[in-house]
């Protein structure tokens, strides 16, 4: 996957269309309109390219790769000094709006129709050189469309969930982002705990860092993860293989100690409740439900257990009957539940065995949930001296997070910040930040964990007062460290 | 133990980080035989650390304790020894995640300089990467050498001691990213843009001065590099604490000239600055922001080679 190859654009990716800052993430389908940017187009053309190939919409929504056209300097321009006899009355371009629909509806190349606005503006000339600059660029922005097609990455993706759903990301800006991954340590091999809120954006992020080696246990609320945005990263197939999902139901029973798989969390598809026995046991016993769902049979009992399943799976081949088929046919779909219950079972198993290890190299919490129960969970599930990250999009939280993270013990070198973002425009003469900035990218609470001596309350009390900065001594007593 | 791989038990020939307590901690070389002073006393290597699970608390002579902790890029960067200005994580975060660094990824960075960043690469793109890394300077060359070697992760790194500006990064053709930490970052454009991939590789170039990151964006421009952005980055540290203020005296409603202070029914209200806490004062949590803190790092430059 890495190494001088480029990669080629091809059906079934996932990739991200891009003009100038604006990022849609789509899946590439032939004969599938798109509409990016107050355009409508097919992809068909752009399959087999390279990624970063940057491409026109023609008429008749067809991408063409835009050819590379040296910009004409022309001669000494005509300019002005400043824009003390400059009015803005709204009538300095010639040209109407139906002027400019008949020139596109000609096929007149943007390119073109920015030099047709040039010359058909009054004031062009009079502009500053700064000025008429600003002026081509608005117009190219307007007219000259051309889309980038880029390969999906944390950088894209994180970028493009912040401008354009943040509040499916709980607001998690990307540089926040980008300093979880390091903060984490995130790197191949590892074993990392990850439960989040934002799509699955973080769990990609951590999954492209991990670049398919060590393992994942996702954990989730309510049914099961939500995994959109991972889908957008692309990742082969086998970076799958160790990525787990446990749902957070589960973890009271796990950490006491009385976990079964008895009760699954209810799987909307599924309608047929399975009991077995409780884990230690290997031997399934299953009763169904069946009866509930399907025709009264006449013919072999519908009861199925695993040693049984091979007598039945036989009785139905044999079965040629008209009612017979579309009775196997509410079998194999009745069969295929349970299969699927059973990998569930069997996969929810792995999870909680790999949990139950203790010894994860690090958590990554990014949800919507108040923060400190998770961690006051989660953490027993990871290893001494490794990092921990929670995000939250409101600092409040992560101060009861902090207070309570010190009466628990076992944990060193926390940390609550945010980080501060600005981007700049730098242009000769022109260098300044730019005009608007987003005001918030949410904090994090960071920490490393240590051997957890449980019972002795003095020692983390006074593990407490050390990790604190020394406070002046006159505030001693009232500014007591949490 | 190693800079990509975790380990579970100290052992003889690890880097180590000995924790003290608050943003005091330092790095140790476990070797038998030997003894580290802190000020809570003599650590013994031999009994003390061999053998200890990271994240152990450790008794000191004194009586005082310490943690011992699992070698990171992050606190290899709040401990190394500084042989020049150097990168701190919040930077380094960003660089990693718009470079799009990963495993397998190919970097080429120069200057080495004291190396912070440089491990924190090396940790990204383990196992099957490697960085390609650039130091002006022979002897932080060689010193750089050896810290990467101490720390188990000399095959995933290259250093070669040459001017990056006069003779490039030493490979062509085959890099994702480069990252330019020099005084003149656009003499160095065009080497930069020869070790990249043929298309699609990202560029970083980092400098303190405004001035230096408009010439970069110019040659940037003029050697055909697309999506040039600048930015600047910068943490902002909270402290928790639980701050008590006081309720101000305004006195009693009514002409009264019993009470001095709105509790002057309280006997103990001369008492103890505890007794203050009950009465007259509320409690709050807070996140209280640093005195001081850093203002200006430089300003981070990224685009991408078409």
């Amino acid at each position: 996957m890495e190494g001088g190859r480029s990669a080629r654009i091809c059906e079934g990716d996932c990739a991200v269309l891009k003009r100038d800052e604006v990022f849609k993430a789509v899946s590439v389908l032939r004969r599938r309109k798109i509409i990016f940017e107050k355009q409508w187009f097919y992809l068909d053309n752009a399959i087999g390219h390279i990624y970063g190939t940057t491409f026109e919409v023609t008429s008749g929504g067809n991408l063409q790769p835009k050819q590379e056209v040296e910009e004409t300097t022309t001669e000494t321009k005509e300019a002005g000094t400043d824009n003390r006899n400059i009015v803005d009355d709204g009538k300095s371009q010639k040209l109407t709006h139906d002027d400019i629909k008949a020139l596109k509806d000609k096929g007149i190349k943007g390119q073109e129709i920015v030099q047709q606005l040039i010359e058909n503006s009054t004031t062009f000339r009079d502009k500053t050189e700064f000025a008429q600059d600003k002026y081509i660029k608005k117009k190219k922005k307007k007219y000259e469309a051309v889309i980038t097609i880029v390969k999906p990455s944390t950088r894209i993706l994180s970028t493009m969930y912040y401008a354009r759903e943040p509040g499916k990301i709980i607001h998690l800006r990307y540089d926040t982002l980008a300093q979880m991954l390091t903060l984490g340590n995130i790197h191949a091999g590892n074993k990392m705990i990850v439960m989040e809120t934002c799509a699955g954006l973080v769990l990609g992020a951590v999954m492209e860092r991990m670049g398919g080696y060590g393992s994942i246990i996702q954990m989730y609320p309510g049914g099961g993860p939500v995994r959109a945005a991972t889908s957008c990263f692309g990742f082969p197939k086998p970076f799958f293989d160790n990525l787990h999902e446990f749902p957070l139901s589960k973890v009271q029973s796990l950490l006491s100690g009385t976990f079964t798989t008895e009760t699954l969390p209810a799987d909307p598809e599924e309608n047929a409740l399975l009991e077995e026995e409780s884990n230690g046991l290997s031997e399934e016993k299953q009763t169904s439900l069946q009866e509930t769902e399907e025709e009264p049979a006449t013919e072999a009992p519908m009861e199925i257990s695993p040693t049984e399943e091979q007598d039945t799976m036989d009785i139905n081949a044999e079965d040629v009957d008209f009612k017979g088929n579309k009775e196997k046919e509410n079998k194999e779909n009745v069969r295929e539940k349970q299969i699927k219950q059973w990998e569930r079972r069997k996969k929810l198993k792995e999870a909680a065995a790999l949990l139950r290890e203790k010894n994860a190299d690090g958590l990554i919490v990014a949800s919507k949930f108040h923060p400190t129960p998770l961690l006051l969970s989660l953490l027993d599930f990871v290893a001494p001296s490794r990092p921990f990250v929670v995000y939250c999009q409101y600092k409040e939280p992560l101060l009861e997070c902090y207070t309570k993270l010190r009466e628990r013990g076992g944990v060193i070198n926390l940390k609550l910040s945010e980080t501060w973002l600005r981007n700049y425009q730098v242009l000769p003469d022109r260098s300044h930040p730019r005009l608007t900035m987003s005001g918030g990218g949410g904090y994090l609470l960071s920490g490393i964990t240590v051997v957890l001596e449980k019972g002795k309350s003095d020692s983390s009390n006074s593990e407490a007062l050390k990790m604190e900065e020394p406070s002046s001594k006159r505030c001693k007593l009232q500014d007591l460290p949490c | 133990m190693s800079f990509v791989e975790y380990g579970d038990t100290i052992k003889d020939g690890d880097t180590a980080i000995v924790f003290l307590g608050h943003e005091s901690m330092f790095p140790v070389k476990v070797q038998h035989g030997t003894v580290t002073q802190t000020k809570y006393g003599v650590i013994r290597h031999s009994t003390d650390l061999i053998g200890k699970k990271y994240g152990s608390k450790v008794t000191c002579s004194k009586g005082g304790w310490v943690f011992i902790l699992h070698p990171t890029p992050e606190l290899w960067t709040m401990n190394l020894p500084h042989r020049t200005q150097i990168l701190y994580s919040t930077d380094i975060s960003i660089i990693t995640m718009m470079l799009e660094l990963k495993p397998g990824s190919i970097v080429c960075e120069s200057g080495t300089g004291s190396g912070s960043l440089s491990h924190a690469l090396i940790r990204t793109v383990a196992p099957t990467g490697h960085l390609y890394t650039v130091e002006f300077h022979q002897q932080r060359a060689e010193k750089a050498r050896e810290e990467f070697r101490e720390h188990g992760v000399e095959h995933l790194v290259t250093v070669t001691n040459q001017d990056v500006c006069k003779n490039g990064f030493g490979v062509s053709n085959i890099a994702d990213a480069v990252f330019l930490d020099i005084p003149s970052p656009w003499e160095a454009i065009g080497h930069a843009k020869s070790a990249l991939k043929a298309e699609g590789g990202r560029i970083c170039s980092f400098s303190p001065c405004i001035e230096q990151v408009q010439r970069t964006c110019l040659v940037m421009e003029e050697y055909g590099f697309t999506e040039i952005n600048t930015l600047e980055i910068l943490l902002r540290v909270y402290n928790v604490r639980t701050i008590s203020l006081q309720i101000p005296d305004l006195g009693k409603a009514a002409e009264d000239n019993s009470g001095t202070g709105f509790d002057s029914s309280n006997p103990s209200d001369q008492g103890s600055p505890c007794a203050n806490l009950q009465q007259g004062t509320v409690q709050f949590k807070s996140g209280v922001p640093l005195r001081e803190v850093v203002g200006h790092t430089g300003y981070l430059t990224f685009a991408t080679k078409s």
